[in-house]
């Protein structure tokens, strides 16, 4: 009797929601940067995707005036922040008189670097991201005080990295020394926390495409980060995006730059293999 | 001379929760994810029911669209649409969603609005931070009652 009536609801909703909703997925836009970077914003999920055929930069699914802001650099506020970089990356600091570029020369030689990180370091015997790469060049190589994990030295650094990668395939390994941090990743993913008992799968696997209040629902992919967001005019980084997003759970978050953080990174960056690193891109 | 004193306990108790004292999230009974009794004894109030839908700890049209509240901006598509749950559902089901909606539904994504324990990593509201101390239930028992007598009046017939 009750299973019945359950089943008829369903049937209801279903009409409800085809005849009614502006219910959407990705939309069909196609993203070239500066009429010459063609970014793969679509793509046949990886194996180890479980429940996910088709894999989406959140780009699509944002309003046609906020992916004009990304269409161009000259209309990407972030680019802003790459400049500011490119100063920095030329300026020497710490005990060791050196600057980023005293080592790596032009920054285009790490083209081809975003696409892979996190990514295991053998010699620290750890899975490192972006941010913890440049902070142990910073302290070992140059000498100089780390960056906060999530501040605006760091956010543009990484922003003028990804940038000179754009359009490039994400490529992250996630087997041998890797896949232990990549399952503690994958567990934190499917973890329903907080008070509203809401995981990342909850609202990025089960229900991107659907509207949550006034946000339309991506697949929470990371291939865009740092993010300029028009909400806050700032690069905003991975790991701010994941507090942010635990926050909104009622739960305690993990820290910036913790374990579970970077665990989670590998995990998220992994569902995102096979679309285009488009840091810095611009969202809502 | 004990079990006398039992049972005399047990009375006494039973006519409290009959006068109005409410029941607390861990005593819920929920059968076949329904709740028969209210949680409170005192009817619930549909006009306030209606402000929980929109703000605050409901929030219930984040995730579902209402078309009586269609004056409200940014409706979910989460969930499905409530017009009509009132002839899909008794109100005595209606009050086991909306309190636990797992008992329903197994694995729903949808919050249980009457629970207090069982959380991972529970913070405080949307600081971030850890809780401490004892945890209130997202709403409160006439809270509840009074969704429910909001839900109640989504007839389409
Ligand atoms: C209650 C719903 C909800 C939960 C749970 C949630 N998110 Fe989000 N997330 C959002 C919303 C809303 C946005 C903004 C719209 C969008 O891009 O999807 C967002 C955005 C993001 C973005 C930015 C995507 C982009 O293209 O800029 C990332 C990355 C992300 N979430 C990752 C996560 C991870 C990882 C978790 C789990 C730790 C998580 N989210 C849990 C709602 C949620
Ligand atoms: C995070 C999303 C979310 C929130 C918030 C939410 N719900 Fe739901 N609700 C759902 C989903 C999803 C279902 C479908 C059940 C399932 O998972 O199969 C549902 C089902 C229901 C149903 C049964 C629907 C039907 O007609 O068959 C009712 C009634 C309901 N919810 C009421 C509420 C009320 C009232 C609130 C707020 C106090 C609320 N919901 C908040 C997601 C949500």
């Amino acid at each position: 009797m009750k299973r019945a009536k359950t089943y008829a609801s369903i049937l209801t909703v279903a009409v409800a929601m085809g005849a009614t909703s502006v219910w959407a997925d990705a939309d069909e836009d196609q993203l070239v940067v500066n009429g010459e970077i063609e970014m793969i914003t679509e793509a046949a999920a990886a194996e180890h995707l479980e429940y996910v055929d088709t894999v989406y930069s959140g780009w699509r699914f944002r309003s046609d005036e906020t992916q004009a802001f990304q269409m161009d650099d000259f209309d990407n506020p972030a680019m802003i922040f790459v400049e500011k970089a490119q100063e920095v990356w030329d300026t020497v600091d710490g005990s060791e008189g050196k600057a980023c570029a005293s080592c790596h020369e032009d920054v285009e030689s790490l083209k081809g670097v975003r696409a892979v990180y996190p990514k295991w370091n053998e010699s620290a015997g750890e899975v490192r991201t972006l941010e913890m790469q440049v902070n142990d060049c910073r302290e070992n190589q140059m000498g100089a005080k780390p960056w906060k994990y999530t501040g605006g030295d760091m956010a543009n650094m990484v922003a003028l990295i990804s940038s000179v990668s754009r359009g490039l395939p994400i490529s992250v390994a996630i087997d041998g020394p890797a896949q232990e941090t990549w399952e503690k990743g994958k567990e934190i993913y499917y973890t329903r926390y907080g008070q509203l008992e809401l995981s990342c799968a909850n609202c990025h696997e089960d229900n991107y495409g659907n509207m949550i209040r006034a946000d339309h629902l991506s697949q929470g992919q990371i291939n865009g980060f740092p993010t300029y967001r028009l909400k806050n005019t700032k690069l905003n980084s991975v790991h701010a995006r994941f507090k942010g997003c635990v926050r909104d759970t009622r739960a305690q978050t993990f820290s910036p730059g913790s374990d579970e953080f970077i665990a989670l990174e590998l995990y998220v960056a992994s569902r995102g293999n096979g679309l285009s690193v488009e840091g810095p891109s611009v969202r809502n | 001379m004990k079990r006398a004193l039992g049972v005399a306990a047990v009375l006494v108790a039973s006519v409290v929760s009959a006068q109005g004292s409410e029941i607390t999230p861990s005593d819920v009974v929920y059968e076949d994810g329904a709740v028969v009794q209210s949680l409170t004894g005192v009817a619930g109030n549909a006009e306030e029911g209606a402000k929980i839908m929109n703000k605050g700890a409901g929030n219930c049209i984040a995730c579902h669209e209402v078309t009586a509240l269609s004056h409200l901006p940014f409706h979910g598509e989460v969930g499905p649409m409530l017009d009509g749950a009132a002839d899909r559902w008794s109100e005595a089901e209606l009050r086991g969603i909306v309190a636990n909606a797992k008992m329903m539904f197994d694995g729903t994504v949808m919050p249980s609005f009457y629970k207090t324990d069982g959380f991972v990593r529970l913070g405080n509201a949307y600081t971030g931070k850890a809780h401490e101390g004892d945890v209130d239930p997202l709403l409160t028992a006439q809270q509840i009652e009074d969704v429910v007598a909001y839900l109640m009046t989504l007839t389409d017939e």
